[in-house]
This record gives structure tokens, sequence and C-alpha cells, in this order.
């Protein structure tokens, strides 16, 4: 397993160093100059050429990336050219801000749509089944931005029960360890600051989790309906096994399976694609820190936060395929 | 034989489909006892309802679309139709077990061996420890002749060979020592070496635990090797019921003699097989006579109009088939078939 790991932990090299290189050249072929934007329209010409020297933007662009493969090899990934800041360090908390909202939706998502898919085949034809395929076709086709906007006017304007934007109180700021804020202020035994870092989770993970849950919930439902016709699973009620058990044990740990690989590719979806939600809830995450990067045309944050999440997407893919080798024996990766 | 008493008895069962095509009778008013200690074969070509008759008997008819319309499965006199689902699942695997055709697939692919056997076993044995049930598990496998019994605990149905898997259903099946043992084709889709085997496994089983058998199979040929009375079915009812010897000597229904003939003879390597002209009919499709006579080379008139009962025409002889309502056939049809 551990051998497995590591091959494939070295493939990743190449698919990282072409991520790289295409990301490199498309940020390039975005009108605009970062030197320009930096100084403004009213900058004169002069001091364009020296900033755009000092970032080392006159250089032709293959030393330019030469340069940037040598200092990602090192473990560098670059400077901002608008703060100066590392981004490395720069990137930490939205990464860590983006983390726990992903996570907290991707943790809901599948809790309520593998359920609803196994209540559903299990019922098959019954009310909830009907009732719960409904809306998840709904789910499914609702625009996010809309679900955000209704959740804020509803939760946060009309009954005025959850905050509808940030992390955490201003007033009363998150002391940052990890940036993943439950975990900080549960290790600060700030238990106060945790059920406000909790109440504003809530909406944006909503909104973040809808899509994903209904797509969850549908790929549970037929993948259960599938194995629930399979011999084992008669074998497991003619031995008199509770039907309860027949479906929580016997058929879910088959059906789940291919849904695993649904529950990664949503993960992946929303570690990149979260940047509607982030906006319409003022979430500091990634999504938007990279946005606002490509506005100023800070290619090496552009292109350090794109690798990073790109690195995220594949180690994602490489735990479901870890899962599937621990849950299914069969699976030897030699 | 007659002197045993009737552990399991099935009156009048009817099991019907409810599906977009209408209600389809797949076991259509049978009735037959099992008793205690004897391994009992049904026997008929693939559809004539033998499935439906045992998933009837256990409780596991797919519903919907499947539903027992009529008739009672008695066991020691409860009526199992009466049951509701918890009582049922007292039953199943402790007093009736089943075994099916697919040993590949009729284990979890995902649990150990020993997962799967003790699970059968805590089921009905709550206050047992992991460890008993091991060792019972244990003690199982090497009753139904696996070999390394306490490695094989530890391994997954993949890593086992058809035979082997069969041999870890049945023990798995009798690891409660049920009374009751349904075994759905279970040599079918074994090479014919295994098959021999499991059989031979599965008289001796039937010997040292005196646990009744209720042989499925679509095999003349296994009824002859291991069963002692035989119902043949057709089309969802008892055409023919009797004890292995006497069926094979004397058959009466046309369709018995047609299975007989078709029973492969191992002394003529290069015969070419006989077989039944024409298919089973879906079941509530011969609306009208007998079910089997368009495929009967003796049906004449009557057979397209009546559907024969099962006529008594021996002590533990039963026949549906106008040509054994004995005396009451007409003169003209007995020529008619004699001329044949
Ligand atoms: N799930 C089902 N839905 C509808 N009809 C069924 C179903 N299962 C069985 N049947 C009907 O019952 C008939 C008998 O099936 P079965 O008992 O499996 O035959 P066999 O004697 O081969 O075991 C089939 O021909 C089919 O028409
Ligand atoms: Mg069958």
């Amino acid at each position: 397993m551990l051998h497995y790991i590591g091959r494939r932990l070295l493939q990743l090299i190449p698919v990282l160093l072409g991520m790289t290189f295409i990301v490199f050249l498309i940020i390039r072929a975005i009108p605009g100059d970062p030197a320009q934007v930096i100084l403004g329209q009213q900058a004169t010409k002069e001091a364009v050429a020296a900033l755009r020297a000092s970032l080392g933007l006159d250089n032709p662009w293959y030393i330019q990336y030469f340069h940037y493969l040598g200092d990602l090899l090192t473990g560098d990934l670059g400077e901002s050219m608008r703060t100066k800041v590392p981004v490395a360090s720069e990137l930490w908390p939205y990464l860590g801000a983006t983390l726990e909202l992903s996570l907290c939706a991707i943790i809901l998502a599948v809790i309520i749509g593998v359920n609803a898919g196994i209540i559903s085949a299990w019922f098959q034809n019954s009310w909830f089944d009907y009732a719960a395929m409904i809306i998840a076709l709904i789910g499914v086709s609702m625009p996010i931005f809309w679900l955000g906007l209704m959740e804020q006017w509803i939760f946060g304007i009309q009954l005025d029960m959850l905050p509808t934007s940030g992390r955490d109180d201003a007033r009363n700021p998150v002391n940052p360890i990890t940036y993943l804020y439950i975990i900080d202020t549960i290790i600060q035994g700030r238990f106060d600051q945790l059920v406000v870092v909790i109440q504003h989770l809530i909406l944006p993970a909503i909104a973040l989790a809808t899509i994903p849950m209904a797509i969850i919930a549908r790929m549970t439902r037929s993948s259960m309906l599938e194995v629930m016709r399979s011999d084992y699973v008669r074998t497991a009620r003619a031995k008199g096994q509770k039907m309860f058990w027949v479906v929580y044990k016997h058929a879910l740990k088959n059906a789940i399976i291919p849904v695993l690989t649904v529950i990664g590719l949503q993960m992946g979806m929303l570690l990149g694609g979260a940047i509607l939600t982030e906006t319409i809830f003022s979430w500091p995450g990634i999504g938007r820190y990279i946005y606002d990067a490509i506005g100023f045309r800070d290619y090496p944050v552009i292109q350090s936060g794109i690798l990073v999440v790109a690195f995220m997407f594949i180690m994602i893919n490489l735990l479901v395929d870890i899962l599937y080798s621990i849950i299914d024996p069969r699976i030897k990766y030699n | 034989m007659n002197s045993r008493k009737e552990l399991l008895q099935v009156r009048e069962l009817e099991t019907t489909f409810f599906t977009d095509d209408g209600a389809i009778p797949a076991v259509d008013h049978i009735s037959f006892s099992l008793k205690e200690g004897e391994i009992l074969g049904i026997v008929g070509e693939s559809g004539c309802g033998k499935s439906v008759t045992s998933l009837s008997i256990m409780g596991l008819v797919p519903s919907p679309p499947g539903k027992i319309t009529s008739g009672e499965i008695l066991l020691d006199g409860k009526d199992l139709t009466k049951l509701s689902q918890k009582e049922m699942r007292k039953i199943r695997g402790q007093e009736i077990a089943m075994i099916f055709q697919e040993p590949m697939t009729s284990l979890n692919p995902l649990f150990t061996i020993g997962n799967q056997l003790t699970e059968a076993i805590l089921i009905h044995h709550k206050s047992w420890s992991k460890k008993k049930a091991s060792a019972r598990a244990v003690e199982m496998m090497k009753l139904v002749g696996l070999p390394r019994a306490e490695e094989l605990l530890k391994e997954y149905p993949h890593q086992l060979s058809g035979g082997m898997r069969q041999r870890v259903m049945i023990a798995m099946a009798l690891v409660c020592d049920p009374k009751i043992l349904i075994a759905d084709e279970p040599t079918t889709a074994l090479d014919v070496t295994i098959q021999a085997q499991i059989l031979q496994l599965m008289k001796d089983l039937n010997v040292r635990l005196n646990t009744a058998v209720m042989l499925i199979t679509h095999d003349l040929g296994v009824v002859a090797e291991t069963c002692e009375r035989v119902i043949v079915m057709y089309n969802g009812q008892i055409v023919e019921e009797g004890p292995v010897e006497l069926i094979f000597k004397n058959p009466e229904h046309p369709y018995t003699k047609g299975l007989i003939h078709s029973v492969p003879d191992m002394r003529f390597k290069k015969q070419r097989l006989f077989s039944i002209s024409g298919n089973v009919p879906k079941p509530g499709t011969v609306k009208q006579g007998c079910r089997f006579a368009a495929r009967c080379e003796y049906a004449f008139d009557r057979c397209q109009q009546e559907n024969p009962n099962l006529y008594q025409t021996a002590e533990q002889h039963k026949t549906r088939c106008f040509l054994k309502e004995g005396k009451e056939a007409s003169l003209d049809d007995r020529t008619a078939i004699e001329s044949k």
C-alpha cells in the first residue's frame, strides 16, 4: 500500500509540472500588465519599466517560467507582486477558510445525501423516495447564488437568526492557529467563539452543500437499488438479519464504492469552485483570493494559488483510491 | 418413511407477481409436505416456479411485485404466511436455512468468511461472545470439509474456489442447526466433479445432522443421486409426486418422462441429448386446458379444454394427467393414446 501511495505521488510530478506550464501561459495571455495595474494609469513609462525589471517581467517568458519552477522546487511559492508578502504565508488563511467551509459542506452533503439515497432505495416508490428525488432534482438544478441570496434574505434578514457574512465576529475575532476556526476555538477552549464560528458556517455550508448533496443522493439511490437486488443481500436476509443491518452493513458497503468517486469529485469542485458562494457570504476563501489576484494580474499568487488547489484536488482523488482499496479487498494496487 | 413426522406443510400456496403485464401466478396452488430428515427433490425446467416456492417458504419473495396471495405454510403448526417480519426473522437461519445457486455472488465480497459466518450465528445467539461464535464457525467449516478453517475465517470470498464457497454457504446455513435446509440449485453453477462432492456432502450432513433438505434442481440426475422423494413442477403446479425409485421406474406424467429422457446417460458419451420440444409457458398464459398440453405428445381433445387434477395413482404417487384419471378415462381416449 505504501508502495502504491509512493508511486502515485511520483506520478503527480509530471501532472503538476504540466499544470504549472499551462497556468503560466494562460495567465500571461490575459491582457494587462501587472506593473501598470500596480502603479495605476497615471504612472510614467519609466516607472512602469523599472517595476517590470524589478519584478523580472522584462525577461523572456521561458526564463520567467524556469525561475518560477526553480523557486517551486525549493518549496518557494513566490511572493505577491502587489503586497510583497510570500504567497505561502499569505495563502494559508484563505486556504484554511476554504478548507473549513468545503469540509463542512461535503460532510453535510455526504451525511444527508447518502442517507436520503439509502432510504429512497430501501423504500423505493414510497412517498419519501418521491419527495427526496424531487428535492434532489431541484437541488442539482438550483443556481447557488440565488439559493445563497434567499438564505440570507430569510435567515439573515427576515428571521435575523444567522450571520450572513464573514467567518467570525469582527468585534471578537478568533485568534488563528490553523485557520480552521472550529479547531482553533476548540484548542483555545473558546466555546463562545466556537458557537459564533458555527453560526457563520451554517448558511454558506448549506448553499455549497446543496448540489453535491443532490448528486450524492441520486447516485447513492441508484447504486443501492442495484446492490439490493444482489444475491448476497438475499443471503443476508436468509440468515434472519434485520433489514436495517442488511441495508447499512451488507448493501451500503458495496453501494458506496461508486459514490466515493462522486464525493471525491464534488469535494474537489468545492475547493476550487466556491467563488460564487464565497463572494455572496463574504467568505475570505481561496477562490476569492485568486479571483482578486487575477484583477491585479498578480501572477505569482494566481499561479501558486491554482497549483495549491490542483494539488489538493489530486490528493483527494488519491485518498478516494486508497479508500477503495480499504473497502474492497479485491482491489490490489501492485 | 411414512411414520416420519411432517415438518413443513405447504397448503394450496399461491404466489403472484403483480407486474405491468398483469398478475403472474408463478406458484399456483401447490401443496406438499417435507418430512423430518428426508431429502425432497423439487425438479422442473427453469421458470416452473421452484425458486419462487422456496422464497415463499422463506418469506423472501421480492415484494413488490411478488406476494403470497393464498394458502398456508405450516411449520410445527405455525402458519409462516401469517407471521410478522420480526417473527419470520427468527425462523430464517434458525429453523429454515437456505442456500442459493450462485456461490460466486451469494457471499458478500467485502466481508471476510469469518465475519459472515459469525454474523449468521450471532443473529440467533445474541448472548454468545465473538470468540464462541468463531469457534462454532470453525467447527462447522470443518464439518463441511473445508481445509484450513481457522485461516479461512480471515479470507475473503474471492480468494476461494466456487466449490469452497458453496461449502461456506452450507456451513453458514447449518450453523444454527436449522430443521430444514432449502438448497436452490446448489450445484448448477459448479463443474461436474465439484457438483458430485457437494451433493455427497449434503447427503452426509442430512444423515449426520438429521436436517431435512429441500433440494431444488432442474436436473433429474441430481435427484436420482440424492433424494428419496421428488416433486415435479411444471408452470407453477405440481404435476407428479412420488418416491424417486418409483418415479424413475414408472414415470406417469409425460413431462416427467421427458425429463427422465433428457438426463444425460454417461454410458453413451456421444449421444445427442434429448430435450422436450418447446418452452415452459409464462405463468398465467395457459388459460385453458392442461398446461403441458402444447408440448405433450399424448395430448388429446380434453387436454385442451380442462386442466387435470392431481390424481392419487398409488399410495405415494400422484400425477396430474388425464391418462391417470384411472377408470374414469374414457375408452375412446385410451385407444387414442395406445394408437400413438
Ligand atoms: N421478480 C419477479 N418478477 C416477476 N415475475 C417473476 C419474478 N420472479 C419470478 N417471476 C416469475 O415466476 C416464474 C417462476 O420463476 P422461478 O421460481 O424463479 O423459476 P425456477 O423454477 O426456474 O426457479 C418465472 O417464470 C417468472 O415469470
Ligand atoms: Mg430458480
